[in-house]
């Protein structure tokens, strides 16, 4: 077998593979996150719950719907998206004009009481959710066994990353939201309804999050702590990014991913710690963040 | 007057309620205050507060269980320098930036903490240590027994509450508070806010180590559950709903938060805690944002203000 540095090759890829697929999870939520703190400028404290959300859904509405993988991938966003709706409608809305550490607060509070909710409906721990039949299987590659799911759920991400990215950054409607993070006022005096944008930006950001959460039931296990282990990891993904960026946050989100795929490898006690480890060294070269803009 | 009431409660209380449950609502309060030194006085939001209660608790429970003679003191004082020196360090990174860039730096940096924690020896990973021996404090006071803890405790907790006090109404804490109000100004005036800022951090950072290492000598245990970002949460709830930015805010928070935890783990809503303290998040931020003790004082000013009319 073919050897690098001592470790065989195989080993290696696999574990560059397993990192790449984390970090399109990576992606995905800090660029919700970096969706909704664009423009709402509130860190989504409840992001991780939404994702878990997300993934809940899947697996109760396969169990008591019938609900298929495909279906699922298209309605759980929308619904949980809804939801967010909902919630910047009634909730973050009143406290707009406050402090943003307010927003932090009060999503941080939602997030407990999703979670909590959930830990005493199913418990803490996880169930499966199967992986869809189209997907089952995988490629023999010279160097590596590559499961077809995975090879999917990277295609999605990064898809739909690049789909959000496209929209903000390329259409007229992007540029009325990041108009509207500049200057709300000016914005509306042009006639473009800020408030309803505002609502579904945060329904976008959110309805990313429960993507996600789909796209991850089939891998990990479906419990309600699943979003909160995952979500510190990745405020450090959107610190060494760039709040805001929205290319900051897919480009890091994967780059951490295989940076932490390569620890394990090479050195797997600090594989839980090499992204806050980059975070720390970033943060004294470049406090604004790799693709932030100093404040 | 009113402290002095509050300090003749304080020794009396022992006589009435259960000590170690007395005990526990003094180390948060202390952990609370500590908090609160940073979020009220300077304006500074810091969501990763745990990693320094958890440095002391730590630091102190193992010095204490692993040389079984060293006194209880000597063990309190080395788990608050611990603190004060992981203060320095992250208070010297985490500055640089404001807000939410600040509040998501203390949390990502505390987060590192808790895999150390997880993973150093020392730590006894997921079991964390357990039967940390009291001792005797200057080889007189017998800290075994609770009541005489107690008295330890409070005192602890009186010196640290008046140092705080101390500092807030210090020309340095009026300093503290122009940064909170206005950075550019106070700068413009000729002020080094960041090492105004960083002294901040680290004394809050000592005073959180202080709390953790007095918890350890009281619960004879230091676990992951004191560097976990939950703690980071709860500390900054306890300070929302008793008052931020007042001293006597955190006192209150921890006391209803802590009694609260306690009498619902005795009943059938004990699943139910993180849901019901979530909630008081929620209504706290939307409703009443200056605490219970801000709002007090918010009603006894507009009472006066009436009466000189």
């Amino acid at each position: 077998m073919t050897m690098i540095l001592g470790i065989p090759l195989m080993v290696l890829f696999g574990q560059l593979m397993l990192g790449l697929i984390n970090g399109a999870f990576y992606a995905l939520l800090s660029l919700g996150l970096a969706v909704i703190f664009g423009l709402l400028r509130i860190i989504n404290f409840a992001h991780g719950a939404q994702y878990m959300l997300g993934a809940f859904a899947a697996l109760l509405g396969a169990q008591y719907l019938g609900l298929n993988y495909w279906t699922a991938l298209i309605v759980v966003p929308l619904v949980v998206g809804a939801l967010g709706i909902v919630v910047e409608r009634f909730l973050l809305r009143r406290i707009q004009h406050l402090d943003h550490l307010y927003g932090l607060l009060l999503t941080f509070g939602l997030a407990l009481i999703l979670e909590g909710t959930l830990v005493n409906l199913f418990g803490v721990s996880g169930s499966s959710y199967p992986i869809p039949e189209a997907l089952s299987g995988g490629f023999k590659l010279s160097f590596m066994f590559l499961p077809t799911y995975r090879a999917w759920v990277l295609v999605a991400a990064l898809v739909v990353c690049f789909g959000v990215w496209f929209l903000i950054e390329r259409t007229r409607l992007g540029a009325y939201l990041r108009a509207g993070t500049e200057n709300p006022e000016l914005v509306q005096a042009f006639g473009i309804n800020v408030p309803l944008m505002v609502s579904l930006t945060y329904g976008l950001g959110v309805a990313l999050a429960a993507f996600a959460g789909v796209l991850a039931a089939p891998l990990y296990p479906v419990s309600p702590t699943m979003g909160s282990s995952l979500l510190i990891v990745v405020f450090a993904v959107v610190v060494i990014g760039g709040m805001g960026s929205i290319l900051g946050a897919i480009l890091t989100g994967l780059a951490m991913g295989l940076i932490e795929g390569l620890t394990k490898v090479f050195y797997p006690e600090a594989a839980n710690t090499v992204i806050f480890v980059v975070m720390v060294m970033v943060l004294m070269l470049r406090p604004a963040g790799l693709f932030g803009k100093e404040a | 007057m009113l402290y002095l009431v509050l300090f003749l409660l304080g020794l009396l209380a022992p006589w009435v309620a259960y000590p170690v449950f007395l005990m526990k609502i003094l180390c948060f309060a202390l952990f609370a205050s500590a908090f609160n030194l940073l979020l009220g006085f300077v304006g500074l939001l810091s969501f990763g507060h745990a990693a320094f209660l958890a440095t002391g608790a730590y630091i102190t429970g193992f010095l204490l269980a692993e040389y079984p003679g060293l006194s209880p003191a000597l063990g309190i004082v080395a788990g608050t320098l611990g603190a004060v020196v992981l203060g320095t360090l992250f208070g010297a990174l985490a500055i640089r930036r404001q807000g939410i860039y600040f509040a998501m730096i203390t949390l990502a940096l505390a987060q590192m903490m808790f895999f150390f924690f997880i993973q150093a020896p020392f730590t006894h990973g997921e079991d964390g240590l357990h039967g940390v021996p009291r001792g005797e404090l200057f080889g007189v006071f017998d800290l075994a027994n609770n009541h005489t803890l107690y008295y330890v405790v409070f005192a602890i907790f009186v010196a640290a509450f008046a140092l705080i006090r101390r500092v807030v109404h210090s020309p340095f804490g009026q300093v503290l508070k122009a940064i909170r109000e206005n950075e550019p100004r106070a700068i413009s005036l000729g002020y080094h806010t960041d090492a105004y800022k960083l002294v901040a951090f680290v004394l809050s950072a000592g005073l959180a180590g202080l709390a953790g290492a007095t918890k350890t000598l009281v619960f004879q245990l230091a676990s992951l559950g004191d560097a976990s970002w939950h703690m980071s949460g709860e500390v900054i709830l306890m300070t929302l709903l008793g008052g931020v930015g007042t001293l006597l805010g955190p006192l209150v928070g921890s006391g209803l938060v802590i009694g609260l935890q306690h009498q619902l783990a005795q009943s059938a809503l004990g699943d139910w805690v993180s849901v019901i303290l979530g909630a008081i998040f929620v209504v706290c931020v939307l409703s009443f944002r200056s605490g219970i003790i801000g709002e007090c004082q918010r009603w006894i000013a507009r009472r006066q203000q009436r009466e000189e009319k």
